[in-house]
């Protein structure tokens, strides 16, 4: 089957923007000089100047648009298709918020612009605050994390405090063997030692694991709920008493909150601390890896320990207009973990769609997101599909689900890898592969509540048709994709020699025929 | 390389193996574990004269989308480190027995010898996972 | 139904049948009775989009932006000309909408933005190596201290003041947590980190010294000799750069820099009240797999044809858990783009320029202003002074819609009445005489 590459342009070679350049070609002109010119030379010592320009591009404005133009025809990208990756919640990002996010009340406002300037800033940032507390019924929010790797560890340098300021040393933090990587990558930085919990045979947290292992020598669980699988824990009031007894603190990866608005609140579950990911739940566009933001809501006992600085509101009462500001001075605060209040932006759109959506449509996402994802699996849990990619846990589920690519690889000979590359000649982007570890050749599905019936199924009928497909020729899929830009790359070679930089041939790059000698030749990263 | 498992190695629960010989040994990793990692693409040894104990990791190994710790099936002090794996670590793959070899020991306990399996054994623990 | 779901009553019929169940609400029916939220949520009910609109600018209507004022205000983010371009091409949904490049044969676009980034941010720094972006600033700094403490594996930190007050901050706080003391060297009488006292304080234990260039009063600090105090007893030598400076100041790994971090809004990123913006991070090679974050490296697909992959992902926290090189996950992809795009559309003779135009500005500012300087060393594109009277200049200066800086005392209670004023390719001489009359009408007061 053959299908156009995304865009017929997009198979030529790629070219980078060095290779385009040309000595002297420029976009940009300098405004005018309206100060007296004084030589360089006079103004900074030889020994602080550089003697080489950075070797950058020199191209034109069309070269440059068109550069990069055509660099963006190589992406698949969500407002083209279908992205159900799980835990990722790869939900549509509304128009609007591109529109109030450039507003130069927003875009061109400086961080260090006074609070009494800065007052629909500080307004804008106040009632998100209140927004997410309400979502996480947890009371005290802190903007400022950049992401929810970042949340994460506000969470647990809050739990370190929280615990010093009891006296106490803790040196262990528990979570389930579920967990995604940021889990136990931030436990390290956050000077913990990590300590798995096992998964029950229904998907749940192991209890008399959890029990014989949370001892007063653990500062935390950090658990999402529902977890990597999909799964609500049913156990949830016992855990929290477990960890709570424990003296523990109970920590919430946000990164399913879809699942959940207006269903069960993390807080009222007994969570201490949430990070949200304004990136997932919360609609803020991926861009290709980032921007996002990973705000935490914290119980009254953590509360004294936010980062600094706190956005707070004054007066407001007999009617009046109240008044905000930002507050540094907090004693007990972990201090700062970046610069200024956090990803503003971010903080923009979160709001336009909270306020778009309101209460009642909040839990619409959920009660959708749920539906859409139980209706996906149904259809994928047909015959000539449900035998070869079964589901990992047979329960219902919430805004995932989780299936095995095992049959798949011992009666078709295709893995999940060779099934995700084939939905790429679908113009359908694979759901999360090979994770969670705890799932062999797992495939993770997350819908997301902004697909219709219909996108639902016809990914289930790209599904059915490269099983069909396999079943005649697995070749076609090991081989797949066939129809993109580039197909199945040398990742080992890459990682083996890295090449992470161009370098120039000689100082002038030349023509871009010569790209293909250039690299043919291998450039090193030294 | 096809599957096997060299009659003439003892064989550790990790998946690693020790050639003795006299006072050293040599030590690896078996076919399963290079199939298991993939394509092998950096492997980072430890310093010639560092002690390694049985058991315990004394190096890791990468392929593009997993990390390995390798542990020593016995205790030693390491007196020479595989130099060609640096350019070629595709070699665990190619000849995880020969030519992908790790590191030579001087034993520091040769009883531990005793504690490790044979091929037949190993190939059980393959077998039955247990 | 809202305007991004679509359910209509016939899809429910259906979809329920599929299902097997005869409501939504039976899909949560294992929720323990316990914890589900018997109410609604407690926030406004939704609105159209126009209304939000108007909601959203009446918020924005209330913040003084500086497109209202004049300002002087810089500390760690500029007032810079963003071009056109970057609009027209971050507004591109093929930028905007996509997820992290995981399935690189459909993210070559957003690969070979990271790879031509990396690149950009060698070139400014002079180090081989660098990922595709970290968060910011500041927690790049303190990313800077982890890797040096996965190197040496040793338990001190040695910073300037000169360093941005979040930065120190933000190392401060993260350093707590993996378990390191931050120890800080103060600056000289002219403003400059005193290489007297670093060398003092870098001992056996010292994992990384840090310096910013230039430092956070503007001072061009002497990066060479304080990178050779720093490494005296094989700490790292890690500079945080300004990087539009880097276009006329010696790169840091010329000078002996081992790890050269910073904040990236200045490249064709929005102030957005501080953030989302990036922060680079470059290395010498032979910290390529101890560092933080993504990296695209080159590589050739099954027909030969270039190509480009996130590579060396063994040290990231999907792969490496509990023992990543740092837990990022989610970066700042699309304000890298802008960066790049931007330093393209610079270009090598533009950067040049520009850096020019602004030590020139810059240069010229300080002697208009006729003020005592707190750092009379050179300086590229912000500098500090005392100001006899802020209060009376920020009322005068406010009055005429001119915002002269940033007032220091907070931050630094050894400058009482200084004031930090940056000058970007922005501030004409008719603004900086603007503000240098209001300097002199504050002078005679004070005088009289």
């Amino acid at each position: 089957m053959t299908r156009p590459a995304l865009d017929p342009r997009a198979g030529d070679e790629a070219v980078t923007i060095y290779e385009r350049s040309r000595a002297g070609r420029r976009a940009f002109v300098a405004p005018e000089c309206d100060v007296p010119e004084v030589p360089v030379e006079d103004l900074l010592p030889a020994d602080a100047r550089r003697d080489q320009p950075a070797r950058l591009p020199e191209v034109s404005e069309p070269e440059l648009v068109r550069h990069y133009t055509m660099l963006s025809a190589k992406n698949f990208h969500l407002d083209e298709g279908f992205y159900p990756l799980g835990s990722c919640t790869m939900k549509h990002n509304p128009k609007l918020h591109e529109r109030v996010a450039a507003l130069p009340g927003h875009a061109r406002l400086h961080p260090l612009q006074e609070p009494r300037y800065a007052q629909g800033a500080l307004e804008l940032m106040w009632r998100l605050q209140g927004a997410l507390a309400e979502v996480a019924g947890l009371p005290h929010v802190s903007l400022q994390p950049s992401a929810g790797s970042h949340g994460e560890l506000a969470g647990l340098l809050l739990t370190r405090a929280y615990h010093a300021d009891r006296g106490e040393q803790r040196p262990k933090v528990l979570t389930p063997d579920t967990a995604h990587g940021t889990n136990p990558a931030t436990v390290t930085m956050a000077g913990y030692e990590v300590v798995k919990v096992g998964t029950a045979p229904d998907g749940g947290v192991d209890l008399d694991d959890l029990r014989a292992k949370a001892g007063p020598d653990v500062a935390c669980l950090m658990l999402t709920n529902p977890n990597t699988l999909g799964l609500f824990d049913r156990n949830i009031e016992e855990i929290k008493r477990i960890v709570h007894d424990a003296g523990a603190t109970l920590y919430y990866d946000g990164a399913n909150l879809n699942a959940v608005m207006g269903i069960a609140r993390p807080g009222d579950m007994g969570f201490d601390i949430v990070h949200f990911n304004l990136h997932k739940t919360f609609t803020q566009p991926h861009g290709g890896g980032g921007p996002g933001a990973g705000p935490i809501a914290v119980s009254d006992r953590i509360e004294p320990f936010l980062p600094i600085p706190r956005v707070v509101a004054h007066g407001g009462e007999n009617g009046g207009a109240p008044a905000f500001d930002l507050d540094f001075d907090r004693p007990k605060s972990i201090g700062r973990l970046r610069g200024f209040q956090g990803n503003f932006g971010v903080f923009v759109r979160t709001f336009a769609y909270i306020r778009s959506l309101g209460g009642d449509g909040l839990e619409d996402v959920s009660r959708t997101a749920v539906l859409n994802a139980n209706y996906l699996k149904a259809r994928l849990g047909e015959e000539g599909i449900a035998e070869y990619l079964p589901i990992a846990f047979d329960r219902t589920c919430m805004h995932e689900f989780v299936l095995s690519g095992s049959p798949a690889k011992e009666r078709l000979g295709i893995r999940t890898l060779d099934v995700a590359k084939r939905m790429l000649d679908h113009r359908v982007h694979p759901p999360t592969v090979y994770f969670p570890l705890l799932v062999e050749e797992a495939l993770m599905v997350e819908p997301t509540e902004t697909e219709t019936m219909e996108r639902l199924d016809h990914f289930a009928d790209v599904v059915r048709s490269i099983l069909e497909e396999a079943a005649e020729d697995p070749e076609i899929a090991r081989n797949a994709p066939h129809t993109t830009p580039v197909r199945r790359l040398d990742e080992a070679g890459a990682a083996k020699k890295p090449v992470v930089r161009w370098r120039p041939v000689d100082e002038n790059p030349g023509d871009p025929g010569r790209a293909k000698d250039a690299s043919a030749s291998g450039t090193g990263a030294m | 390389m096809a599957e096997s498992y060299p009659e003439d190695l003892k064989y550790h629960e990790e998946h690693d193996w020790a050639r003795i010989d006299g006072e050293q040994a040599t030590f690896g990793v078996t076919w399963y574990a290079q199939d298991a990692l993939g394509e092998v693409v950096f492997f980072d040894p430890p310093e010639v004269g560092t002690q390694v104990t049985k058991d315990q990791s004394y190096a890791e190994v990468e392929s593009v989308k997993a990390v390995s710790d390798v542990f020593a099936p016995l205790s030693g002090e390491v007196v020479e480190v595989n130099e060609a794996l640096a350019d070629s670590p595709e070699r665990i793959n190619a000849d995880p027995y020969g030519d992908g070899w790790m590191v030579r020991v001087r034993m520091t306990d040769p009883s531990e010898v005793d504690a490790l399996m044979d091929v037949d054994a190993y190939q059980e623990l393959l077998r039955t996972g247990s | 139904m809202s305007r991004y779901t679509g359910v209509t009553e016939q899809d429910l019929r259906e979809m329920l049948s599929a299902v097997g169940v005869g409501s939504v609400e039976d899909l949560f029916a294992e929720i323990p009775d316990g914890v589900r939220l018997k109410r609604d949520i407690d926030l406004p009910p939704g609105r159209s989009e126009q209304e939000v609109f108007d909601e959203l600018a009446g918020l924005a209507a209330r913040n003084r932006h500086c497109d209202a004022e004049v300002t002087f205000l810089g500390a760690g983010m500029y007032d810079h000309y963003v071009p056109a371009v970057i609009d027209t091409l971050l507004s591109r949904s093929e930028f905007l909408t996509p997820y992290t490049p995981y399935q690189p044969e459909v993210s070559q676009g957003g690969l070979q933005v990271m790879f031509e980034f990396q690149t950009a941010i060698a070139e400014l720094t002079g180090l081989p190596v660098a990922n595709a972006s970290v968060y910011e600033g500041p927690s790049a700094v303190a990313a800077a201290g982890y890797l040096a403490k996965l190197e040496t594996r040793r338990t001190k930190l040695v910073a300037s003041r000169g360093l941005h007050p979040h930065s120190r901050g933000a190392l401060r706080s993260h350093a707590t947590g993996y378990g390191m003391d931050v120890v800080e060297v103060p600056l000289d009488a002219e403003g400059a980190t005193d290489v007297g006292a670093l060398a003092a304080a870098v001992d056996d234990d010292t994992a990384a010294v840090f310096v910013q260039q230039p430092n956070f009063l503007g001072t061009v600090e002497e990066l060479g000799g304080l990178a050779e105090a720093g490494k005296r007893t094989g700490a790292l030598a890690i500079c945080a750069a300004d990087p539009l400076p880097l276009g006329i100041l010696k790169p840091p790994g010329e000078l002996g820099v081992d790890v050269c971090v910073g904040e990236g809004q200045s490249l064709g990123n929005r102030l957005d009240f501080g953030g989302p913006s990036f922060g680079f991070f470059a290395a010498a090679e032979r910290f390529l797999r101890k560092m933080p974050g993504r990296i695209a490296g080159e590589t050739r697909d099954v027909d030969g044809k270039r190509g480009f992959v996130l590579t060396l992902q063994t040290r990231e926290q999907h792969i490496r858990r509990e023992r990543a090189t740092h837990n990022i996950c989610t970066a700042q992809a699309l304000n890298a783009l802008a960066g790049v795009v931007y330093l393209s559309w610079l270009g090598r003779r533009g950067l040049v320029e520009l850096a020019e135009l602004m030590l020139r500005r810059t240069h010229y500012a300080r002697g208009a202003l006729g003020l005592e300087p707190i750092n009379p060393g050179p300086v590229v594109r912000e500098f500090a002074v005392h100001v006899p009277d802020l209060d009376a200049l920020f009322e005068r200066a406010r009055a005429e819609g001119i915002n002269p800086g940033y007032r220091l005392a907070r931050d630094f209670p050894e400058y009482p009445d200084g004031l930090l004023v940056a000058i970007t390719e922005r501030r004409t001489r008719a603004d900086i005489d603007r503000l240098a009359a209001l300097a002199a009408a504050v002078r005679e007061v004070v005088a009289a």
